[in-house]
């Protein structure tokens, strides 16, 4: 009778799945709060992370992504290996008057109009896999694999500063409040109404011309850390304000208010007490920082107030790659492939990292759980 | 109200005041090379050289060549040496017209799709289209501008001339105009869309767990009428404000990668061109119109906020 | 479910049977960490112009029951069994699309916190406009309006005509649930639920909004379920009370039933953890030991039993929720013990309530 009842339900022109948050939240009311004090005590379900994590593997789709950036990152750590042992060549070297043997065939590098040579696949024993890349007649491959080195490093470096200085500012401006926060929230504000954009390419175009000289700190122009540092910067204020909003909620709470009032030192309620509760939601911003990061870096990349040559990266070979569209858009859209992969594999990582850990998702989750369970087993 | 809006303009202005601050340190304290034969350009003679010198002030303290460059640029006195001696500020105004044209009709796309996309997104949460919309919406988020660019460029104006490659048609013949923009529209919009629907997705689904929603199912309304009366009217705050800040950003100046790929030569057009040229003037005077826009859309959305959210306009007369 | 006529006849037209009848109702949901059964088998009838007090802990089911009476816990997750009958019109077994002309017009529902049960960003006449507009459209925005205003004034709100163009957080608490009431009052629903109405309250305002409930009860024979936590709140104005824990009724009976001779311990326990003004001061309030159970986990036999000093051998079946007391076949209890030990059992110190497990 009542799994008859939910499909009249369905009829109704917006059906009754949307009612599934409804009852979570009428389980909230009553039965959800004890459901959490269960998984709470761990006697049940296990502490708050045990959930998360299982969550996370019940996230097919989710892992599935996990493991494609996993297998980016790797093919790119193991660039020289292809270089040397596979593609004989560096992701520099020109060969532009070069000649291939394939198939006892001979076909040019490059032609004499300019063009490069496609994808050789293994023909050539897996040289010019994927091509060449212009006049230049440099292997395409190898540098697809050097310059991914390139943008994951910025990508997940850039995403430890942004977290290290959020989370300093954060918990600076958090936790004492007063001058402390209106300092460095009005710091953030600024920052804030900056495009992000625009606020990159001015930090990059100045370092660009002639590096960073900071005290000790000498930075060629064509160093990565200099990208790196930007975009960890521009980033920050994205991380910190949420990150500040969620230690003055923190800071009501009786447990903080207990740890003041037994004397416990600012270091330790800091450590101790508030970093571990911001601790999913730092995992979740760090992650979802590392797609941004990637994107912002083949803007700033493509628009030459990114990483320098000789350095390169999927942005620059972006930025190269574009001038021959029309002939061979192929070298545009390789690393453009490899970065939206890259970026689609974090960010569904990410998503399914903050249904598992965002606690809100609960009742989110409960309904999915629950169409499967109610299907399962037909009362 | 009056109190409200001059406090929240003091505001801005002082906003901006920071910015034009930060920007001036980026662009003369922060590079390592001579300021003055950067802007005078390539190939500048030892004499332009020592006017640029004197122009911006570079032989004054820092707090007077602030000034002077600002008078600089917001005179409309500014020059660009590298870019065949245009005035800046003239070329940022030229380039209003193709920005707009670009992020309007970008921005109807993606608040169409984006609301919609979340909307069915929230109400069927958990379900097959919700999963669907979210693999789209993560596809959308996580695509590079100029990929979608470059595949549209080569596929759909090169290899089928469906559309023009490139270039900007005024709106006095709005259907060449269009034509010209479509490919544009669509590229910035898709980042937005699925950025867009996801925001809604999750701000709709905290909202459908609020007491009010369920008295207005208690009420007996239908649920068409509590999703889009009481879910999405409420869950739409958030997409305002961001709408502003990102409206504001493309405005000033944001789109630089989708104009320089589509060749319309507005605000975006002009800072990539400057970027070409390392021409500092240009990219300083651009950036600080960018955060103009940006302080201006946030004021507008701080009202349209007191608008959609009753309890922000007495928190403020109060105030 | 045979075909029922659109507009339902006035309760007293049905004819016999009581206004509501629930019987056996089980709801439960499938969760994450498994399935929840929160509500296990709740019977009760409901008779125009009565008041039914649901009494329990969080968690006991009683939102949960009040809820599922207007179908606001369906969801592809729960699965609600037995049997919602008003006026004799089954309600379990309606489509979304029927049970909403029911929510409002018949039975209409107000809730625990009037801070966040109104929608923030449209005024409260505007809010109580909608609700009546939702029945019967062919009623204008401005005579919809004009009844809103006469609502406002009905639950004591002195400047309707002004007040009605407010917004919520312009009212205070008790005002907010003053308009809760005129909203849930506006279509003349033959049953109000009142879910822990008076909880997010202060206290003297707790008092004017139930003797409001008690007022529109008496002069409108609204029938009325009021779900709480307080017995404070029962006492008040309950006719009829249900005492719930861990899903199930543990004890049903009589006001004087439940105030004068309770048989369940549980009972005992909130008795004995309420402030009595009329008898000696205890040195400390007492409270029942342990916390509420775990839905996902109850205990086997008597749910009550983790926490009963009086538990022994025959906890371990469940007890059924029988007459125990010859003289009274209403009033029903769960709980194995002799009402002979029980009456011996709640003594106090003078007192009813639960002695502390030693």
């Amino acid at each position: 009778m009542p799994p008859e009842s939910e499909k009249q339900g369905t009829e109704a022109p917006i059906p009754t799945g949307t009612g599934a948050l409804d009852a979570g939240l009428g389980i909230e009311s009553d039965g959800a709060r004890v459901v959490e004090a269960e998984a709470g005590d761990g006697r049940q379900a296990g502490g708050p992370w045990r959930i998360a994590g299982r969550r996370l593997r019940r996230n097919k789709v989710a892992l599935f992504s996990l493991a494609i950036f996993f297998l980016i990152v790797i093919c790119c750590l193991l660039a020289p290996v292809w270089a040397n042992h596979v593609a004989d060549t560096g992701p520099n070297t020109t060969h532009t008057l070069e000649k291939l043997h394939v198939n006892g065939e001979v076909r040019e590098v490059v032609e004499p109009s300019g063009k490069a040579i496609g994808p050789q696949w293994f023909e050539a024993g897996g040289k010019f896999f994927l091509g060449a890349d212009g006049h230049l007649g440099r292997d395409e491959m190898v540098r697809l694999l050097y310059g991914g080195r390139s943008s994951l490093f910025i990508g997940i470096v850039a995403a430890l500063i942004t977290t290290l200085l959020a989370v300093t500012l954060g918990l600076l401006s958090g936790y004492y409040g007063g001058l402390t926060d209106t300092f460095i929230s009005r710091i953030m504000d600024v920052i804030w109404s900056f495009p992000v954009v625009l606020l990159g390419i001015a930090l990059g175009i100045a370092l660009a011309v002639g590096g960073l000289k900071l005290g000790p700190i000498h930075l060629k122009s064509s160093s990565l850390w200099i990208p790196t540092l930007i975009i960890g910067v521009v980033y920050t204020p994205y991380m910190a304000r949420p990150l500040r909003g969620e230690i003055l909620a923190l800071r009501e709470k009786e447990f903080i208010e207990a740890a003041v009032a037994q004397g416990a030192s600012d270091r330790r309620i800091m450590f101790i007490e508030l970093l571990p509760n911001l601790l999913s939601t730092i995992i979740v911003f760090f992650t979802l920082n590392i797609a941004n990061n990637m994107l912002l870096e083949a803007t700033l990349s493509y628009l030459g107030a990114g990483v320098q040559p000789p350095s390169s990266s999927w942005g620059t070979m972006i930025s190269e790659g574009f001038d021959a569209l029309y002939s061979q858009p192929i070298l545009t859209i390789i690393p453009g492939t490899a970065i939206l992969l890259t970026v689609l594999s974090v960010n569904v990582f990410g998503d399914g990292l903050r249904d598992a850990l965002d606690p809100k998702s609960k009742v989110r989750f409960e309904a999915r759980a629950g169409t499967a369970a109610e299907m399962d087993n037909p009362v | 109200m009056l109190r409200f809006a001059v406090r929240r303009l003091l505001g801005a202005i002082a906003v901006l005041f920071a910015i034009s601050v930060l920007v001036f340190l980026i662009f003369n304290v922060v590079p390592a090379t001579n300021p003055a034969a950067r802007i005078a350009g390539k190939n500048a003679t030892p004499q332009l050289i020592k006017n640029v010198e004197k122009e911006w002030g570079f032989d004054k303290s820092l707090p007077e060549q602030y000034w002077t460059q600002m008078k600089l640029i917001f005179t409309g006195k500014a020059t660009s040496y590298s870019l065949a001696h245009i005035n800046i500020d003239k070329r940022i105004l030229e380039g209003i017209p193709q920005t707009a044209s670009l992020c309007i009709g970008a921005a109807i796309i993606w608040l169409a799709f984006g609301i919609f996309f979340g909307y069915i997104s929230a109400i069927r949460a958990g379900g097959f289209i919700d999963r669907f919309v979210t693999v789209i919406a993560l596809i959308g988020i996580s695509m590079p501008v100029f990929w979608l660019a470059s595949i549209f460029l080569y596929y759909l104006t090169y290899k089928i001339e469906l559309f023009p490659a490139s270039g900007y048609e005024p709106l006095s013949n709005p259907v060449e105009w269009a034509k010209h923009l479509i490919l544009p529209w669509v590229c910035l919009a898709v980042l937005f869309a699925g950025f867009y629907s996801r925001v809604l997705r999750s701000s709709m689904l905290d909202v459908m767990n609020e007491d009010y929603v369920r008295t207005a199912r208690a009420k007996g309304l239908s649920q068409r009428r509590v999703m889009l009366r009481h879910v999405l009217r409420n869950s739409l705050i958030p997409i305002v404000t961001l709408f502003g800040l990102d409206f504001g950003v493309l405005i000033g100046g944001g789109a630089i990668v989708t104009e320089s790929l589509f060749q319309i030569e507005g605000v975006g057009y002009f800072v990539a061109e400057a970027l070409n040229q390392q021409d500092f003037p240009s990219i300083m005077a651009v950036t600080i119109f960018g955060a103009f826009f940006i302080v201006l859309f946030n004021t507008i959305v701080d009202i349209a906020y007191a608008y959609l959210d009753p309890r922000i306009r007495l928190g403020t007369s109060a105030a | 479910m045979s075909a029922t006529p659109e507009t339902a006849p006035a309760p007293s037209g049905a004819g016999a049977g009581p206004l509501l009848a629930v019987e056996n109702l089980r709801v439960g949901f499938a969760t994450e960490d498994g399935r929840v059964q929160a509500v296990d088998g709740v019977n009760f009838e409901l008779e125009p112009g009565e008041v039914l007090a649901i009494v329990g802990e969080s968690g006991s089911g009683k939102s949960v029951t009040a809820q599922t009476i207007i179908g606001l816990t369906r969801s592809p997750n729960s699965h609600i069994e037995g049997s919602v009958r008003l006026s004799g019109d089954e309600l379990t077994t309606k489509s979304e699309r029927e049970l909403q002309k029911v929510r409002g017009s018949k039975i209409a529902m107000i809730f625990q916190d009037p801070m966040t049960s109104l929608n923030p960003v449209y005024t409260v006449g505007k809010q109580i406009v909608e609700a009546i507009r939702a029945h019967d459209s062919s009623i204008g925005r401005s005579s919809a309006r004009e009844q809103a205003v006469e609502l406002l004034g009905a639950v004591g709100i002195p400047d309707a005509e002004r007040r009605v163009n407010d917004y919520p957080h312009e009212f205070s608490g008790g005002m907010r649930q003053r308009a809760m009431i005129a909203m849930g009052l506006a279509l003349e629903p033959s049953v109000l639920i009142a879910d822990e109405p008076t909880t997010a309250l202060d206290v003297t305002i707790q008092a004017q909004i139930l003797h409001l409930i008690q007022d529109l009860n008496r002069s409108r024979g609204l029938a009325t379920i009021l779900i709480t936590h307080d017995l404070g709140v029962v006492a008040e104005v309950a006719d009829r009370v249900l005492v719930m824990y861990g899903g199930k009724v543990v004890e049903q009976g009589t006001l004087d039933d439940i105030f004068y001779d309770p048989q369940h311990p549980y009972t005992w326990g909130l008795l004995g953890s309420l402030t009595r003004l009329d008898q000696p001061r205890p040195h400390r309030l007492p409270q029942i030991s342990g916390a509420p159970p775990s839905l996902l986990n109850l205990p086997k036999g008597c749910a009550f039993r983790p926490r009963c000093p009086h538990e022994f051998g025959k906890c371990k079946e469940v007890p059924g929720l029988d007459p125990r007391l010859p003289e009274d076949p209403n009033h029903r209890d769960r709980c194995w013990l002799e009402p002979e030990q029980k009456r011996k059992l709640r003594e106090i110190e003078g007192r009813i309530g639960l002695e502390e497990p030693t």
